[in-house]
């Protein structure tokens, strides 16, 4: 008798062996629960990495000069010289001074609305930027540059200031993306107990079908397509669940109209991702129910 | 094996087996089963029929000893190998050992499906061996909605569906009435006239004598007395179906 690869050749004859009942229980919830806190700390840390992209491509090649003095007219005086000078200076892109107006209005919600008589003297700033990311050396030279036409100029590199920022971004990504590996995990693990609780209660079916014949790949089959309906429909509720989540607080922190939250929106690619988690969690629970079957049933005869 | 018969089915050589660290429950266990023959298995309860028709369906391996089936070695073959050897082994077991959630139908496809034959080549054959079971109105009941006498002629249904080249048999008229004993019988010796060598546990004396040209292997205390003598191992002489009684 030749051996082939053996094979239920009717679905319906292979689902039937298993009693699905029998496997699935709280498994599509608990599913849907994994999937759905998936989605929400995956969403959080795309979020994250967007927003640390984002603010570092601005941050890069960004500098601040700040004219220090009292004297409005002096200051006036350095400030058109520094934009001069910086103007002049190879590697400088661009070269801007910000307006009172917008100086004002960055300084309102601290100092009040500006009033004509008594007004707190504040630094004339100039935003710059330069061709290639702010170094050290390059900074050096353009302190030394604006020394002579600007004593009053303070130059700082625009990144230096959200670098806590950067580093409480990033840990913040780290943990999401943590969190979703302890998820995967979570998932891995709750489909181990039930597949090991399935095949106790099994156990009889499978000694019997073990003795007509039937493979640990047959047997397996059986318990990772019972796991892959559980973790399908788990998946989807827990999807939907998960983006309902993700749009009411990207609505939430939209509305707080700070740049750097709302550079953290998830893009098409983002969005696409999260599609994935499910299907992802499908194969994770698919893999995990037939190693654990295959290992279970190597120690029977 | 140099000095092996030629065409030996089962081959036992010196077997013994225990469980765990208890006492050997097979001891010294040596014989010869050929194709087509006909085999009764007797002895007193607790004399090891069952664990000696363990491993011949290879439920279980010795625990010393050599055993030969169809060709291979039984005792080293590698674990993926075995269920294309069960597959040639039809099994009655004596608590019938149907799968509860499956219908009667479902039970006998069972080897069938494992398999791989087609679904529509299952549906007469099956509904056909029901039929002569006397279980046609009944393909569609669960184990636990049949008698156990129903329950016995569904497992013997499903041990021979698949033509197997061995039916082992523990005690498979033990919940029957005499006319379905008979019935039985007569089906395993229509199978065994097909070529299938049968193995029969029983303690029924008079099953014995409805089957003429059937050996005996008799089991006492876990020892085989072999009161013919023709299935020793080594065997004298190789034995043809019925030549040793």
């Amino acid at each position: 008798m030749a051996f082939s690869l053996p094979r239920f050749v009717s679905r319906g004859a292979e689902a039937e062996l298993i009693p699905q009942g029998r496997l699935s229980g709280p498994m599509p919830w608990v599913i849907a629960i994994m999937v759905a806190l998936t989605v929400i700390a995956a969403a959080a840390g795309l979020a994250f990495s967007n927003t640390a992209r984002s603010a570092s491509d601005a941050l890069t090649g960004g500098i601040t000069v700040q004219i220090v003095n009292a004297n409005p007219v002096e200051r006036d005086r350095q400030a058109q010289a520094a934009l001069r000078s910086l103007r002049a200076t190879p590697g400088v892109v661009e070269a801007t001074l910000v307006s009172q107006a917008e100086i004002d209005r960055l300084i309102e919600p601290w100092l009040g609305a500006p009033t004509a008589e008594g007004a707190i003297p504040v630094p004339a700033l100039i935003d710059a930027r330069l061709r290639d990311p702010v170094s050290g050396e390059m900074l050096g030279q353009l302190r030394r540059t604006l020394r002579d036409v600007a004593p009053a100029a303070r130059v700082d590199a625009q990144s230096t200031w959200l670098k806590p920022v950067f580093s409480a971004i990033g840990t913040m990504r780290w943990l999401s993306i943590a969190l979703v590996g302890v998820l995967a995990f979570a998932l891995a693990a709750a489909v181990l107990l039930a597949v090991r609780t399935a095949l106790g209660t099994n156990r009889e079916t499978i000694e019997i079908v073990h003795l007509l014949g039937g493979t640990d790949r047959q047997i397996a089959r059986v318990f990772q397509r019972a796991i892959g309906f559980d973790a399908a429909g788990g998946g989807a509720i827990g999807l939907a669940l998960g983006l309902v989540v993700v749009l009411l607080l990207g609505k939430q922190f939209g509305g707080l109209g700070a740049g750097l939250v709302s550079s953290g929106a998830l893009g098409w690619l983002d969005w696409i991702l999260l599609a994935l988690i499910p299907v992802v969690g499908v194969g994770l629970a698919m893999f995990t129910a037939r190693q654990t079957v295959i290992r279970a049933l190597k120690k029977m005869l | 094996m140099s000095n092996a018969a030629e065409g030996e089915i089962v081959q036992f050589d010196n077997v013994g087996l225990r469980y765990g660290t208890d006492r050997e429950v097979l001891s010294n266990v040596s014989f010869t089963l050929f194709p087509g023959g006909f085999y009764f298995l007797t002895g007193a309860s607790g004399a090891g029929k069952t664990s000696l028709l363990k491993l011949l369906y290879l439920a279980q391996r010795p625990s010393r000893g050599a055993i030969r089936m169809f060709g291979s070695d039984a005792i080293t073959l590698p674990r993926e190998r075995l269920p294309a050897l069960r597959r040639r082994i039809g099994v009655v077991f004596q608590e019938f050992r149907l799968v509860s959630h499956l219908s009667a139908f479902d039970n006998v496809a069972l080897p069938l499906r494992v398999a791989g034959v087609a679904e529509r080549e299952i549906t007469k054959p099956v509904a056909d061996m029901l039929e002569w079971v006397g279980l046609a109105d009944r393909m569609h009941a669960l184990p636990a909605q049949l008698s156990g006498g129903e329950q016995q002629r569904v497992a013997i249904a499903r041990a021979v569906i698949h033509r197997p080249e061995m039916l082992v048999a523990d005690e498979p008229t033990g919940n029957v009435d005499p006319d379905m004993a008979v019935k039985l019988l007569r089906l395993f010796e229509a199978l065994n006239r097909l070529g299938t060598t049968v193995v029969v546990a029983t303690h029924d004396v008079h099953l014995l004598k409805r089957v003429p040209d059937s050996l005996i292997m008799r089991l006492d205390k876990g020892r085989l007395s072999d009161p013919t003598g023709a299935l020793r191992y080594p065997p004298r002489v190789p034995r043809p179906k019925g030549e040793a009684r």
